[in-house]
């Protein structure tokens, strides 16, 4: 790539920072430059984020439907696959689908309600009536 | 306590974290380019039944911290690395090698980094950064993606040093202990061994996923992705191929051209003038890589959405293994001290 096609498109990185790229200058030689986006990646990132709100929209009625318990809906809004919820709550993974169900999750110990919450980063009370509006 | 430091802003966090250290160390030739082409960095393995954030797990570069520990190997420095059980005794740590005077290595997740875009933040756990100093409880940051330096709190600093899931860092840091003279001649020999095994890697790993066979594979897979998964699903597989070719946060950094200086650089060490048209080659695939990601935009816009779209992603991709596989084999041609 030649210095003068790096591209400069607006991005979420707008204001926050540019990004090193390396390119060719008039010589032919290599140098680094900095780069404002690219539409390219913005899309790919746009569209990863779309699909990460419908999968969170899709668990907000799972749990108004009373299909699933509030731990299914904020492991999905905390971006948390498996592995990262289980490091976080210090659960095993059957442990955490178990809780997945709304009877066995009313039946939880405010001890365990606790774990949840410090690992998505709110309170007892929103973990236990999360804000589904 | 505030040590001197040098931000240095660069493509990719490991080989910035790497220049930095170096250069703060007193080896002051050191740059991205040369930290990543003598700690062999560039890479393709595309790893079957494993997902990452949901699509396909690809990288287009060697493992993490891979890169640090063979240039700091190939420069005899010695290094310390630790990780931690206790967030207490992490942070007790740190500050301890800090007062020393020592600016640290950290791994780290995105996922908590309140300096980050919240659009990039996924939890990815593989993150560098180098913490040089601390005063009012809060750490003086040198993230090498940034363009400058950042401040977090003791807690924000222990939160992404302790982020959970795959790659956890468990607190890990890492610091040269001591550096030695890096003489003319250690320095051609790292240069040598660099492009010796990252010729091995793209060439000489076994099976049909690693190195540019993998690129062979991915190409295989993307043909059948559209009947496989539909084609918005198919979409976001592309989405991701993109996002880990050239997104930070997520690995990215453009590392064919990253490659392509290096070995520009390593041609003018060497006195071997046949690396340029290597580095012209390399630079060509990346450009190559550029476009197949502008192809595969069109498929996740929607714009272009066939599967003779799929099979003409696949092809470019084919050509592409083609090209890295020329490029490679040329390189092991030649002889080089």
């Amino acid at each position: 790539m030649k210095k003068e096609d790096i591209p400069q498109d607006e991005s979420a990185l707008k204001n926050v920072l540019r990004e090193v790229v390396y390119a060719k200058d008039d010589d032919g030689k290599y140098t680094s430059a900095l780069s404002q986006g690219w539409n390219v990646k913005k899309d790919a990132l746009d569209n990863a984020w779309d699909d990460v709100n419908e999968k969170i929209e899709e668990a907000k009625q799972a749990v108004l439907n009373g299909e699933k318990s509030p731990v299914y809906y904020f492991k999905e809004k905390c971006l948390m696959d498996m592995p990262t919820i289980t490091g976080y709550t210090g659960f095993w993974s059957f442990t955490v689908k178990r809780h997945f169900k709304p009877s066995v999750f009313k039946k939880l110990s405010e001890q365990k309600l606790a774990k949840y919450a410090k690992a998505f980063d709110i309170t007892i009370e929103e973990l236990k009536s999360p804000d589904l509006s | 306590m505030i040590n001197e430091f040098k931000h240095i802003q660069s493509a990719h966090c490991e080989n910035g974290v790497t220049t930095s250290l170096f250069q703060h160390h007193g080896v002051d030739f050191m740059n991205e380019p040369l930290a990543f082409g003598i700690g062999s960095g560039l890479f393709y393995i595309h790893i079957p039944f494993m997902q990452v954030n949901g699509g396909p797990a690809l990288s287009f570069r060697t493992m993490p911290g891979a890169i640090f520990q063979r240039t700091a190997k190939a420069l005899n420095v010695k290094i310390k690395r630790k990780k931690f059980r206790s967030e207490e005794a992490a942070d007790d740590y740190l500050r301890k090698i800090i007062d020393e005077g020592k600016p640290v290595g950290c791994q780290v997740g995105v996922f908590h980094l309140p300096y980050f875009p919240k659009e990039y933040r996924f939890h990815f756990n593989a993150h560098n950064l180098i913490v040089y100093g601390y005063e009012n409880g809060e750490y003086l940051v040198s993230d090498p993606v940034m363009e400058g330096v950042n401040r977090l709190t003791a807690e924000e600093l222990n939160k992404v040093r302790f982020a959970k899931g795959a790659l956890a860092p468990s607190g890990h840091i890492y610091y040269p202990e001591s550096i030695g003279e890096v003489s003319d001649e250690l320095l051609r020999k790292a240069v040598v061994t660099g492009i010796k095994r990252n010729v091995r890697d793209m060439l000489k790993i076994p099976g049909s996923i690693a190195g540019v066979s993998g690129i062979k594979y991915t190409a295989g897979k993307v043909r059948k992705w559209r009947d496989k998964l539909g084609v918005r699903k198919a979409g976001l597989y592309l989405g991701q191929v993109v996002r880990m070719q050239e997104e930070i946060g997520t690995g990215g950094g453009g590392f064919r051209f990253i490659y392509g200086a290096f070995l520009e650089q390593a041609a003018d060490i060497l006195k071997n003038d046949q690396l340029i048209g290597i580095s012209e080659d390399i630079t060509a695939a990346g450009d190559m890589w550029r476009n197949t990601a502008v192809q595969m935009a069109g498929i996740y816009k929607g714009r272009i959405t066939e599967q003779k779209d799929f099979d003409q992603t696949a092809d470019m991709m084919l050509e592409i293994y083609a090209k890295e596989k020329e490029t490679f084999t040329k390189l092991s041609k030649i002889k080089l001290k």
